[in-house]
């Protein structure tokens, strides 16, 4: 392992975070801490992750999309930032894609994504 | 108070994600074997400053001349040897190892390197033109750089005009960067932001040059061999309680 490889997979195990197992398709809720004035407050985003980028490793995003008041709004969150509270995942869905980036381009009924109802954790996964 | 730089090679970036939510960039410079190889003196030369080696060089591959001049400090050939200019009493003796604790975090550098070399290269990427329009006649010139001067008179084109050649390789500069973490035990230094050259290029660490010496910065250099004492002594001031 080298050098800036080994240093991303201490900070990964210092940060211990509990990531559950997602992937794009499915519905999460996000736990993002937002500061007003000196006090934190968590703040829950829920939608469908739309895309997961550079893996599981310290560089790791997501991207979540959800219909506010009519309006698609998408969030990009670094997997591992200190600022996310908690990540759960609501509803697993059932897509033959990694990106869904066409859900943008859809409304109502044909940006609906059907249930998985056949999820299986992985067996190495660890959480 | 002028002290010595360090010759540290760069292992690539990363990011650190910081308490407060905020994720730093952050280059990783690595300190190997780093000694020192040679004084100079205002006596004998003219001025003060420390030669370092930092690296290991095979031995079949290094010269008969700067074998010798290893053999005469002590020290394994070194790969990579660079001078800094450092006060007469900042001096550091022949075949000291300094350590990654050289800089604290939060303490201003200049890193200096080899930029990566581009090659002959167009005006527009190397003067950041803008090129020629992509309609409205331009033919074959979209990214040509345009006129380069006026008419008759002067009938010549200035000397330094911005015009396409080579470009990188060259030695750079990158001033007041951020010294966010150090690991002694490894020999890392992480520094905000980027850094000139390329992965496993040798770069070379000062105390920045536009900012106020620090008060904390260990003088002459943070050294192993002090780092060694410093235990040995609690351990005798232990005993003696």
């Amino acid at each position: 392992m080298d050098l800036i490889a080994q240093i991303e997979a201490e900070q990964v195990a210092a940060l211990g975070k509990d990531i559950p197992d997602f992937r794009a398709g499915d519905t999460i809720r996000v736990g993002f801490k937002v500061t007003e004035g000196t006090r934190t407050r968590v703040q829950n985003y829920e939608g469908v992750c739309i895309s997961r980028k550079n893996g599981h490793g310290i560089a790791g995003s997501f991207t979540v999309r959800k219909i506010s008041f009519g309006e698609g709004v998408e969030r990009v969150f670094p997997l591992h930032s200190t600022n996310i509270d908690s990540i759960t995942v609501v509803r697993r869905g059932r897509v033959r894609r990694a990106k869904l980036y066409y859900l943008r381009a859809r409304r109502g009924k044909s940006a609906r994504i059907a249930e998985n109802s056949h999820y299986k954790p992985k067996a190495d996964a660890s959480a | 108070m002028l002290r010595s730089g360090v010759i540290a090679k760069k292992v690539g970036m990363t990011r650190l994600f910081m308490e407060d939510g905020k994720q730093i960039p952050v280059t990783v410079l690595q300190l190997d074997k780093l000694q020192v190889v040679a004084q100079r003196t205002a006596e004998k030369d003219g001025y003060t400053a420390v030669q370092l080696g930092a690296g290991t060089a095979k031995v079949k591959r290094t010269s008969q001349a700067m074998r010798g001049h290893f053999a005469a400090a002590k020290v394994e050939p070194k790969r990579k040897v660079a001078e800094f200019r450092v006060d007469a009493d900042a001096m550091i003796n022949v075949g000291e190892e300094i350590t990654a604790d050289h800089y604290f975090e939060g303490q201003f550098v200049d890193v200096a390197g080899t930029s990566i070399g581009k090659g002959f290269a167009g005006a527009m990427k190397r003067h950041n033109f803008g090129g020629l329009r992509a309609s409205h006649g331009v033919s074959i010139s979209h990214r040509s750089h345009g006129s380069t001067g006026q008419c008759q008179d002067p009938g010549k084109v200035f000397k330094g005009k911005k015009m396409a050649g080579h470009m990188g390789a060259a030695r750079v500069t990158t001033q007041n960067l951020v010294v966010v973490r150090t690991d002694t035990d490894r020999g890392l230094i992480m520094v905000k932001g980027a850094v000139p050259g390329s992965k496993g290029g040798w770069v070379t660490v000062k105390d920045a040059v536009k900012k106020p010496f620090p008060d904390n910065a260990v003088l002459p250099a943070a050294l192993k061999s002090a780092a060694q004492a410093a235990p040995a002594e609690a351990e005798q001031k232990e005993g003696d309680a």
